[in-house]
């Protein structure tokens, strides 16, 4: 590490709409830099949680650090620091940039600009990074490059001219790209001599070295020994190690200073003593200020997870606890239903954050797990003046001491093809959303911006908007604040008795239609049983949807003779298996999945 | 001492089922998934010739054991000459000790026979013949793909009589495509009047693999006729029992009928664990608590017998430990109108029955699907039991 000069260092990441590219370009620079021969790598190297391969994309953001010879003659330290690309992680995005000096912007040379695109180019012109774009996909027969650059120009007001032809996925120009980002991107500034000031942009729990921190150092310097402070939570640590990052690999060193990008360990037992977004000063000589942009990410996303078999229990908060060691924005607290009984209420960034939780619970900790509905926050203000933040519908005070409620809302971008404006339109007016505006992006294609209530598009909105436009349409949002709005809670009842698990909070216009969809869903989810079962959505008592589970009235197997009877016996036991998965609820068995699967309401064209 | 115990060999003999599959039909039916299929002349005598070589080969295993039923099945039997049943049946004569009154049936086509062949067939030995009818009403039996009508069947029970058959089954089905319940019920009246001795009233189940399966099983409407709604087929169900009983039949299991004493011993056989021996393609077999079948291969099987193997074709040998058993005591014994012996069970079992399913038994008896009668010494399925028993039946199964 000695000898580099700060000038010759630049910190940059890749920003792009899902799969254009970016990962692949990401493997493509270190495989080109000095760092991994072609034969290391292996697919898509910074993605190194099995999950993220699958899907994949990129959850954690991580940080490579490689060495590129110019050519110029020159040595570069290339740190390129990667963004999670889903719409859940916009702020873990956001610190990542705020870790750079530049962006390079990758568009797909046959897709064109598309909502996230714009989303993460805004964000890094906010952060002030020097953003250059490099066109992808060259190699596809659909390939428009010459279209694809004009629009960057007129769109986002980007020079495009000699932005580099590339195909990622072949190796094809990879080195026009370097040299772009060693002549485009600026050295970083800060002075080593200065007060240590550094932004933490992710961390990471190793069990033998407690927390790892991610930063990039903006002024100061820091070695092993220097006691650190984090300025939101004024904790104090000593350094044990600080180093760089090989890919996938962690490499001490013995100092880092202003422009640098590195990670530190200090022995720091909890993942939340280390915040992203923070800032890492030396407590015997702080800088005087904090670096902007600090803020507490809260979740957005609620719902309540309970174990299957109640005696799981202590095996679900263990690993809750374990996942939390790296997600400091996972959320949960314990809770009770009397239909499910002892569980928890989880916070998530988003849907996708969900998700990805509960698989990891499922597969990683194989637990069996009942999920409900998930909610947002809403706003009850009682009749006293309080006001309380309502995870749980459950929770929802009696509606005689509730003067009103609010709801998140969001803003949101939507790109369409012109052909399905029509139907997007419709859908957005559906989800009670508020018209801004349109913009047409060229031609054929539109920007449609629209406010919506957070809890109309978490569930399955985003399908929705893809099948209404036969996969053309894309969308980013962000949150505006919070509005009064006319909420009701909407209780689901099954065999006339109240099933807590199943109550939501739902705007007054949409209940019935809700109501309805729910209880015909669950109609079609719960096994018959030797009596009628009926199931019934009520709003304050009163019933407003009804179906009926007719009872099973024959189930015999009227031939069976002697080569049967081992057949006979097979679809027997197929009968008793499906109890398996079941949930007792009174006298009706319910399905696992059904719980979660009266999320699935849209009506798909 | 007595003889007995001196010569355990000359005391009294375990009871025996034989079945006999024949794996040949003239056409295959469109809801069939039995083995069977066409076939030419020359490979049916093969068949017949390895089958005959099967049992040379494995009737020395079963001295101990006296043959109380004997069931030729298939396919269509009487796709069979008389010469061929004659020969089957003199082979097993010779190797087996049968009862004097030993109940020997085969399954029969009405559009396979003629009075000649009946004749043969009953000189052979054949003491019990059933006749696979499924319904009396012609349009039916296109849409089911049979090759006979609502006539030849008539034509052919009355040749059975006259060739002295004086044990007749009739096999009918319900719940068939375009059938209603007043086609149903004048087919059982049809068939009652004809009093055989014994009627089979199955259901139709849509089986994978089928022609069938590929109409109704995915529920894609065509131009063939629908099957019944849910309703339609629970009532003709219901109705058939009581019909039936006016014609002096009585439900003695799930899905079979019988004038007073003419059950058929074979099936009951199953349904009480009986021991019995399969010979034929992919025939079952329970002997001592040991299932298995033979290979369901043609080739295979043919290759096994007429070239002398050394291997004997058995497959999926299944050794049921106590638990199975007692399983099986019950989801078998259970499809019996009278249901199960309590004291049979904890002979069997050397144990109560409320030991092993007392919960079981419990709910089932509050649920009002079983009943003990002849003062707690016998269970038995209710007739909202026997509407449910799939359901019944499976609480039986014990946890691994």
């Amino acid at each position: 590490m000695a000898g580099i000069n700060q000038k010759n260092i630049r910190n940059f990441c890749i920003i792009a709409h899902i799969d254009h590219g970016k990962s692949t370009l990401a493997d493509r620079i270190i495989e080109k830099t000095g760092l991994l021969t072609s034969r290391e790598m292996q697919e898509q190297v910074l993605d190194n949680m099995d999950l993220e391969r699958e899907r994949g994309i990129t959850i954690k953001s991580q940080a490579v650090r490689t060495i590129y010879r110019a050519s110029n003659g020159e040595e570069y330290i290339l740190n390129l620091i990667d963004t999670p690309g889903h719409v859940d992680f916009n702020y873990e995005v956001s610190r990542a940039l705020a870790a750079c000096d530049g962006a390079v912007l990758v568009v797909d040379a046959a897709q064109g600009i598309e909502a996230q695109t714009l989303a993460n180019v805004y964000l890094a012109l906010d952060h002030d990074l020097e953003v250059f774009p490099v066109i992808n996909k060259i190699d596809l027969p659909s390939a428009e490059p010459e279209r694809v650059k004009e629009e960057i120009e007129d769109v986002i007001g980007l020079e495009a001219h000699d932005a580099p032809l590339i195909s990622a996925k072949n190796g094809i120009n990879i080195e026009e790209v370097l040299e772009q980002i060693v002549t485009k991107i600026p050295a970083p500034g800060g002075s080593p001599d200065n007060p240590l000031q550094a932004l933490i942009f992710d961390s990471l729990y190793d069990p033998y070295k407690g927390v790892i921190v991610f930063f990039r150092v903006m002024e100061g310097r820091v070695r092993k020994g220097t006691k650190v402070k984090m300025m939101a939570t004024g904790a104090s640590f000593e350094t044990v190690e600080v180093g760089y990052f090989g890919a996938g690999q962690f490499i001490p060193c013995e100092e880092l200073s202003a422009g640098m990008v590195g990670y530190l360990t200090a022995s720091i037992k909890n993942v939340k003593d280390t915040r992203v977004g923070d800032t890492v000063t030396d407590a015997d000589r702080p800088c005087s200020q904090p670096l902007p942009g600090y803020k507490k990410v809260n979740p957005m996303v609620y719902c309540g997870m309970y174990p299957a078999d109640g005696a799981k229990y202590p095996d679900l908060r263990d690993a809750l606890e374990k996942l939390q060691l790296n997600d400091a924005s996972l959320f949960y607290e314990p809770e009770t239903s009397i239909a499910l009984g002892f569980g928890f209420r989880c916070g998530f960034l988003g849907l996708l954050h969900l998700e990805i939780i509960q698989e990891r619970l499922e597969r990683e900790y194989n637990l069996d797990l009942v999920t409900t509905a998930p909610g947002v926050v809403y706003r009850v203000h009682k009749t006293n003046g309080e006001m309380i933040e309502l995870t749980n519908p459950s929770n929802l005070p009696d509606p005689s001491v509730i003067d009103y409620m609010e709801e998140p809302i969001v803003s949101a971008e939507i790109m369409v093809t012109t052909e399905f404006i029509g139907s997007i339109m419709e859908l957005c007016q559906e989800r009670r959303g508020r018209y801004l505006g349109m913009e047409y992006m060229e031609e054929t294609r539109a920007l449609l911006k629209y406010e919506l209530p957070l809890n109309e598009i978490i569930y399955d909105f985003f399908d929705a908007l893809k099948s209404r436009s036969r996969g053309y349409a894309s969308f980013d949002y962000e949150m505006k604040g919070y509005e009064r709005s006319e909420l009701v809670k909407l209780d689901i009842l099954i065999n006339r008795e109240e099933v807590d698990a199943l109550s939501f909070i739902v705007h007054k216009d949409s209940a019935y239609d809700r109501g309805r969809k729910m209880c015909e869903k669950l109609k079609d989810e719960i096994p018959r049983h030797l009596f009628e079962i009926p199931i019934q959505a009520a709003v304050g008592g009163k019933i407003i949807a009804r179906e009926t589970v007719k009872a099973m009235r024959k189930d015999v197997l009227a031939k069976c003779y002697g080569g049967d009877i081992t057949r006979k016996k097979k679809l027997l036991e197929k009968q008793k298996e499906g109890k398996k998965r079941m949930r007792q609820i009174g006298n009706v068995e319910i399905p696992q999945k059904a719980f979660m699967s009266v999320l699935k309401l849209d009506d798909t064209r | 001492m007595s003889k007995e115990i001196l010569n355990p060999a000359a005391g009294v003999k375990r009871p025996l089922g034989i079945y006999l599959h024949i794996p040949f039909c003239r056409q295959k039916c469109l809801y069939c998934d039995f083995l069977s299929a066409p076939a030419r002349e020359t490979v049916i005598e093969r068949y017949v010739d390895a089958l005959c070589a099967q049992i040379d080969r494995e009737a020395a295993g079963y001295r101990d054991f006296c043959v109380r039923t004997v069931f030729i099945g298939g396919g269509t039997p009487s796709l069979l000459s008389t010469e061929q049943i004659r020969r089957i049946m003199e082979l097993l004569c010779t190797h087996f000790k049968l009862e004097k009154d030993a109940e020997i049936t085969m399954e029969s086509n009405p559009g396979t026979l003629d009075y000649d062949r009946l004749c043969g067939y009953r000189r052979a030995g054949i003491n019990r013949l059933s006749m696979g009818l499924q319904s009396a009403q012609d349009k039916e039996l296109k849409a089911l793909g049979r090759i006979h009508d609502y006539n030849t069947f008539l034509k052919n029970y009355e040749a059975a009589r006259a060739a002295g058959f004086d044990n007749i089954n009739v096999d009918l089905m319900s719940a068939l495509p375009g059938q209603t319940l007043e086609g149903w019920l004048d087919t059982l009246r049809k068939v009652a009047e004809l009093t055989p001795e014994h009627i089979s009233a199955y259901s139709l189940i849509i089986e994978e693999g089928t022609p069938f399966y590929e109409r109704y099983g995915e529920e894609k409407p065509g131009p063939w006729p629908p099957l019944p709604t849910e309703e339609e087929d629970r009532l003709m169900y219901e109705r058939t029992e009581q019909l039936l009983k006016e014609y002096g039949y009585h439900r003695y299991e799930i899905s079979n009928y019988a004038k007073p004493g003419r059950e058929c011993l074979h099936n009951v056989g199953y349904w009480e664990r009986t021991d019995y021996v399969g010979f034929g393609l992919g025939s079952a077999s329970l002997v001592n608590d040991v299932r298995w079948k033979m290979t369901d291969n043609l080739s295979e099987f043919l290759r096994i017998f007429l070239e002398e193997d050394e291997t004997d074709g058995k497959e999926e040998i299944w050794h049921l430990n106590g638990a199975e058993q007692m399983e099986e005591f019950m989801f078998l014994g259970l499809r019996l109108t009278q249901g199960i012996s309590l004291r049979n069970f904890r002979e069997q079992f050397k144990t109560g029955i409320t030991d092993v399913y007392g919960t079981v038994l419990r709910r089932l008896e509050e649920e009002g699907l079983i009943l003990f009668y002849e003062d707690g010494k016998r269970m038995k399925l209710t007739p909202k039991g026997v509407d449910l028993s799939n359901y019944v039946l499976a609480q039986f199964l014990l946890e691994e």
